[in-house]
């Protein structure tokens, strides 16, 4: 059945990849240790627990398939993208996994030395002329073959970006150049080497074919040994750079799934899970065309990818300028395949900043807050929406049509709610206005919150903890008003683009109730990205850095999107969008409180 | 009970000569913008914190321009980033930035 070509099982050949394996497994085990240890006390209960959790495990092991192996998640961006990225994953997966098969069924006895199914056409020649035998040579070649395809693919992604889909790609730094030669070829050496000696051990259509090509130059099956030595040699490279390029994600995202199947959140601007996301991260530049500032070309270097890196080389001058331009939109992290979150991640990096000079707000007497009123319904309006009055009026004018009972909060003055200060890193100072605003609410005797402003609404619905009150996007409020046919809302004829803003869509994955108020008052167009990828207005309060200049960039690119399809009118749920746009827009831009009653007007 | 009669106020008179405006200087190498304020008073007129705390970006930077950073202390720990101040400043000064360039700076 089996002939030991070499019966000490061992050539010297083998040691650098011996090395770099060893090398790596030790750096792995040591950092997935390291990442546990980060997490605090809580996190790491609970992220055990997720571990024996059935439904949490059948999510990890989907999960670990579909995005470790096949890349469903790029599948669905750009095919080609997705084949390139599946088929060196998944290919080489399989050669591992037919490789150990074959030891443990011909040898057994060796399965404990690690070399031995990686270099196991060189130790052993299977005689095994039954179907097992050449159906493992076939599958073997098979999916070396499905691996050269995909290398072959990712050389051309290097050249034509724009085949797989991708304007913009990542430059790659030193260590991943070197990583992404070795990686390219380590395949075309095995198959090289495989090839030599194919006629001996045996092979299927790859490495025969390959094999009686060889033979019109050579006939001496020694001269195989160098090539061995070059594909040991090139994993063994690729190996001992793995830890520090962007390689790392391999090893990486297999950590990184679970915990984020256990729901642990980002706490500190390095350690746990933040560090883990940043080595998950593959350099794969989605997240450059993404994002919104790359519109002004300026920007391109503060994608998150490029906030991956300098974590990894801890340029601090860096982090912090890429941390305070984000919009913090979130677009980022919504693209993103394996789940770095790149908005957090920039909170966390802000938290770190020192001022010397901390908001202190205890002086400011909530009392004088407390509403008059004793409506059933507190509208807290919030600072943006007091910049845009006509969002206000429109909806208190539905309170009055739907016969509501309802006070005003801040009607005159408030304090903030905090989520700006929360978006600058200071959870302190947000803290003091969160505890204040609760005080205040909890006072009034309302059952339900009514808010204009997603960024208001985000903060209450995340960090507020408001017992029996329910807390609702006017969005949510007029649509349900409509759907109790407690307002009426007539059609007209009028084209109306829908703009997402970030906070309500991607921040709270409220996207449809807009779209319907829309449909029940006129014509409902869209724009070329909308929903989870719509383009942030340019006028986020997330980003502290970016000025008036810059922004204009980006708020024509985001209105450019929105007229495509020519509406008459740009509709947006977001006092802050709306005021952002109508400086720089030719059509009317208004918010949907606006389009409901202007509906309810008309009949 | 509202006290009726009068008293002294302290002389606010500033000598320009006199003032140290080193901490200023500091602020405009990495907020040039600041030297670009005309005192519109937009800012304070839409402040959130404005009507219960005296906050104002105008009276920061006249402030600190007058060597007056005790009162600059005062108003700078009201404010809670809303941005409103930002969205309406004519000049389009990033006045979110400032805010935060000085606590840092302090
Ligand atoms: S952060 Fe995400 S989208 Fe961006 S390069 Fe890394 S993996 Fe790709
Ligand atoms: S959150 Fe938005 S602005 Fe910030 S890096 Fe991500 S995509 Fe760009
Ligand atoms: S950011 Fe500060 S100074 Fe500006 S309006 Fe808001 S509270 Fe006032
Ligand atoms: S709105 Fe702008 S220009 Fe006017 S006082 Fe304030 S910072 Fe100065």
């Amino acid at each position: 059945m089996v002939d030991y070509l070499h019966p000490s099982g061992f050539n010297s050949f083998i040691m650098p990849f011996v090395l770099g394996m060893t090398f790596v497994l030790v750096w792995c085990i040591g950092g997935a240790i390291r990442v546990i240890y980060e997490l605090t006390p809580g996190d790491r209960k609970k992220f055990f627990l997720s571990l024996i959790n059935p439904r949490i495990m059948a999510k990890n092991i989907k999960e670990w398939f579909c995005d470790c192996l096949f890349h469903v998640k790029l599948w669905k961006r750009n095919k080609l993208l997705g084949y390139m990225h599946s088929s060196i994953a998944f290919g080489w997966f399989m050669i591992i996994v037919v490789g150990h098969i074959e030891v443990f069924l011909y040898t057994p006895e060796r399965i404990h030395r690690i070399w031995y199914p990686i270099f196991f056409r060189y130790f052993v020649a299977v005689t095994d002329h039954t179907m097992s035998g050449s159906f493992f040579f076939f599958l073997m070649d098979f999916f070396l073959l499905m691996i050269l395809s995909g290398i072959i693919l990712a050389m051309l992604k290097r050249a034509y970006s724009l085949l797989f889909g991708m304007r913009r790609t990542t430059r790659p730094s030193l260590t991943d150049l070197i990583g992404l030669y070795s990686l390219w070829s380590i395949f075309p050496l095995r198959l090289l080497a495989e090839g030599f000696t194919a006629d001996i051990s045996g092979g299927s259509f790859l490495t025969k074919t390959l094999n009686h090509l060889l033979h019109s130059f050579y006939s001496d099956p020694t001269q195989a040994l160098p090539v061995w030595w070059a594909y040991s040699i090139a994993l063994g490279v690729f190996m001992f750079i793995l830890p520090f390029s962007r390689y790392m994600h391999i090893p990486a995202e297999i950590l990184l799934i679970p915990m984020r199947n256990a729901g642990i959140p980002i706490r500190y601007s390095r350690k746990g899970i933040s560090r883990l996301q940043v080595y998950s991260c593959p350099g794969c530049g989605v997240c450059i065309d993404a994002c919104p500032l790359s519109a002004a070309k300026a920007n391109i270097k503060d994608a998150t990818v490029y906030l991956n890196r300098q974590l990894k080389r801890n340029n601090k001058k860096r982090i912090d300028q890429i941390s305070d331009k984000c919009l913090l939109c979130g677009k980022c992290s919504s693209v993103c395949p394996v789940g770095v979150e790149g908005d957090k991640l920039r909170i966390a990096q802000r938290s770190t900043r020192k001022y010397n000079l901390t908001p202190d707000y205890s002086s400011i007497d909530g009392k004088q807050f407390i509403p008059q009123g004793s409506g059933k319904i507190l509208y807290f309006a919030g600072c943006m929406t007091h910049l845009t009055p006509a969002i206000k009026r429109s909806l208190v004018s539905i309170l009055e049509k739907a016969g509501e009972d309802y006070t005003i909060m801040d009607e005159n003055g408030g304090i903030c709610c905090g989520r700006p200060m929360l978006m600058a890193g200071r959870r302190d100072a947000a803290q003091q206005m969160i505890e204040k605003n609760t005080s205040i609410i909890m006072a009034s005797g309302a059952t339900t919150l009514l808010l204009s402003c997603p960024i208001c609404y985000r903060i209450f619905k995340e960090n507020y903890k408001l017992e029996g009150i329910e807390i609702l996007h006017h969005t949510e409020y007029i649509k349900r008003l409509i759907s109790e046919k407690r307002i009426d809302i007539s059609k007209s004829d009028i084209k109306f683009a829908y703009h997402d803003p970030c906070e309500l869509g991607r921040g709270c994955g409220i996207y449809e109730e807009p779209r319907d108020i829309i449909r029940a008052a006129g014509e409902l167009l869209e724009g070329t990205k909308n929903g989870a990828e719509s383009i942030c207005c340019g006028g986020s309060l997330g980003s502290l850095s970016l000025g008036d200049e810059q922004r204009k960039r980006l708020i024509e690119n985001a209105l450019n999107n929105l007229t495509v399809a020519s509406p008459d009118a740009i509709v947006t749920a977001c006092p802050l969008c709306k005021n952002t746009f109508k400086r720089h827009s030719a059509i009317p831009v208004i918010d949907i409180a606006e389009v409901a009653l202007q509906s309810i007007e008309k009949k | 009970m509202n006290k009726f009669g009068f008293s002294l106020s302290p002389s606010s008179a500033i000598n320009l000569d006199q003032v140290d405006r080193t901490f200023f200087n500091k602020l405009t190498e990495v907020e040039p913008d600041a030297l670009r304020c005309m005192a519109c008073g937009s800012c304070s007129a839409t402040c959130t914190a404005a009507g219960y705390t005296g906050m104002s970006v105008r009276k920061v930077l006249l402030n600190l321009q007058r060597g007056r950073n005790e009162e600059v202390r005062k108003m700078l720990s009201a404010c809670m980033l809303c941005g409103k101040c930002t969205m309406v400043c004519p000049r389009g000064i990033n006045t979110r930035s400032i805010i935060l360039n000085i606590s840092k700076l302090w």
